[in-house]
């Protein structure tokens, strides 16, 4: 049901590269546009903008043209679902059939997947229009998307500031209105930071909800699929869509997938919300980033849920443990590219050659580190003192969880310490840039869902998230208390 | 813990990543900073913790194994970066 002020907006003449699914969907169902139309104002506005912004690595012009008609005619005859006809965008880490995919990484800058990620492969059987591919940091390692090999992301707000990482393009491209949703990838915040510094919503699922086939791997025990979109609305839309079993993923789960959108509806009066005191007593927390998310709580209590104070001891271990985590499995799973079978190969004679130059030229500094790294925490004799050591703190970091979830429904933090930073201001030092991820990585650590949720602005124009964690495959309840946050 | 280039080196040669000498200088110093904070973990005891591969609780996810249909031969040898009489070219294993 469209409010009737957005209603009026559009009907004077608002860019339809603006709209909401819900606004899209009903305007194309009710014969106000077409898809044509709609995909034509996207493709627009990322000629006018991709200059500037650096969203999207592959724009689809043509192919999205064609996929509009085809959905205007399912439209016109009756066939509509709510996506059809609606134009969007994938991270480039995410395979999409027959649409270049390079994951940020010049070693697959020539690279077309012959298969289509799971959760794009409904998303698309549904009509959706995809419009391009976006940049990030190579295979999601960043938290600022400057470890692009297609060059950093900037963020709509203030040209001069990152996006965010490591789904820069999806968030931006989204935030700018290149595109009416976004799909990305999050192992360690990917979704939610870039969401927050960009002003748009971002859920991480559960580890196991949605179906990892053809996302290319990063961290396998932590790595989820998810929507970013401009609504809690439209995000609990595309979830349904989304998630649920998959035979190409053994980690998927068979839980029951709630009905969402009905979910959104139910009230939040009662509901306990759990204000964990370690995220607010961290150090380089941002002033106005505080009082924003406390403002949100207040709003929280005023509408009648019960805030309660909670302690999640092991916080201040879970970015240690999610870099050695993270850096071993990448380096597991970056070893099938290597320029053998598909991808770029270098120039040389012999086949270790082959390998370590192609290697050398086609990865960007940060995801060497990451692979030098993993591969030192799991070489012999070091193994159990990183990667046994840190597979054990992340027992206690997932124990914290389940204990607080015992008297809480959701938890209510902020999603970054501080709003978006300057270009080049924290690429120097690697651990500058990981600490940042302290908001994010205990949730992914222990595979329980989050979601980032526009708050407020700085004083400066900068966007501010607020986070909602919740208990595994508590997903309802999160996007239930996000969506009465952005009423 | 402070890694040598020496170190350096040998990790790289086990990941098949060749570095110049300035990456290597750069990467014993960052992965050096990086292996330090890791030593917070010896903070926790972890006497008799179970370690955590997965969260899902799932265990020994199985099917049948079947050969299934696939039809994108020709798009998988478009991909390969080197073809030679339709199949995938490589340098020799043994020199």
């Amino acid at each position: 049901m469209l409010m009737n002020y957005r209603y009026q907006e559009y009907l004077n003449n608002m860019n339809l590269n603006e709209l909401t699914i819900k606004e899209a969907a009903d305007g194309l169902k009710n014969g106000k546009f077409t898809s044509v139309d709609l995909t034509e104002a996207c493709l627009k506005r990322i000629k006018e903008r991709n200059s500037e912004l650096n969203a999207f690595i592959t724009v689809c012009e043509k192919t999205a043209l064609d996929e509009a008609k085809k959905a205007d005619k399912i439209i016109a005859d009756g066939n509509g679902k709510l996506l059809t006809g609606i134009p969007f965008a994938v991270k480039d880490a995410i395979c999409t059939a027959d649409v270049r995919s390079t994951g940020a990484a010049k070693i697959l800058d020539n690279y077309v997947p012959s298969f289509e990620a799971t959760v794009i492969k409904k998303i698309r059987k549904q009509g959706a229009v995809l419009v391009g591919k976006t940049n990030c940091d190579a295979f999601g390692h960043g938290a600022s998307n400057e470890n692009s090999m297609y060059g950093p992301v900037h963020n709509p707000h203030d040209l001069k500031k990152v996006a965010g990482g490591s789904s820069g393009g999806a968030a931006a491209a989204l935030a700018d209105n290149q595109c009416i949703f976004s799909i990305a990838e999050d192992t360690g915040g990917s979704i939610r930071q870039p969401a927050s510094f960009c002003g748009v919503v971002g859920l991480r699922p559960s580890y196991g909800r949605n179906s990892r086939y053809g996302i290319m791997p990063m961290a396998s025990s932590l790595d989820t699929v998810g929507p970013m979109a401009k609504t809690v609305e439209d995000v609990a839309l595309l979830m349904e869509v989304m998630a649920g079993q998959d035979d190409l993923d053994a980690t998927t789960v068979s839980d029951k997938v709630d009905c969402y959108l009905k979910e959104l509806e139910k009230p939040i009066n009662g509901m306990i919300v759990g204000v964990p005191k370690e995220y607010f007593e961290a150090e380089g927390m941002d002033k106005e980033t505080k009082e924003i998310i406390e403002k949100q709580i207040d709003l929280l209590k005023s509408r009648g849920c019960k805030i309660k104070e909670v302690s999640l001891p092991y916080t201040k271990y879970a970015v240690a443990t999610y870099y050695v985590l993270v850096p071993s499995e990448d380096s597991s799973n970056l070893a099938r590219l290597d320029g053998i079978r598909y991808g770029v190969r270098a120039d040389a004679k012999n086949l270790f050659d082959v390998y370590a130059k192609s290697r050398a030229q086609g990865f960007p500094e940060e995801v060497k580190r990451r692979i030098l790294i993993g591969t030192y925490a799991l070489s012999a004799g070091y193994y159990d003192a990183y990667y046994k050591k840190a597979q054990q703190v992340r027992t206690l970091i997932k124990n914290d969880f389940d204990k607080v979830f015992k008297q809480v429904d959701v938890l209510v933090v902020p999603t970054s310490p501080f709003p978006a930073f300057d270009i080049g201001s924290k690429s120097k030092d690697p651990m500058v840039l990981y600490l940042s991820d302290v908001f994010l990585s205990p949730a992914a650590i222990a595979g329980v869902p989050g979601l980032s949720v526009p708050a407020g602005k700085t004083a400066n124009g900068l966007p501010v998230g607020v986070q909602i964690i919740g208990p595994r495959i508590g997903e309802s309840e999160i996007m239930r208390i996000g969506h009465n946050l952005m009423k | 813990m402070s890694l040598t280039n020496q170190e350096i080196k040998k990790i790289a040669q086990l990941a098949r990543l060749e570095l110049t000498p300035e990456e290597e200088n750069r990467y014993a110093e960052t992965i050096s900073a990086v292996l330090d904070y890791m030593k917070i973990l010896n903070e926790v005891d972890t006497e008799n913790i179970e370690p955590t591969a997965q969260v899902t609780g799932l265990k020994n996810v199985v099917r049948q194994d079947e050969i299934k249909k696939c039809s994108a031969n020709k798009q998988l040898i478009e991909q390969m970066p080197k073809v030679y009489a339709n199949e995938l070219s490589v340098p020799g294993v043994f020199e």
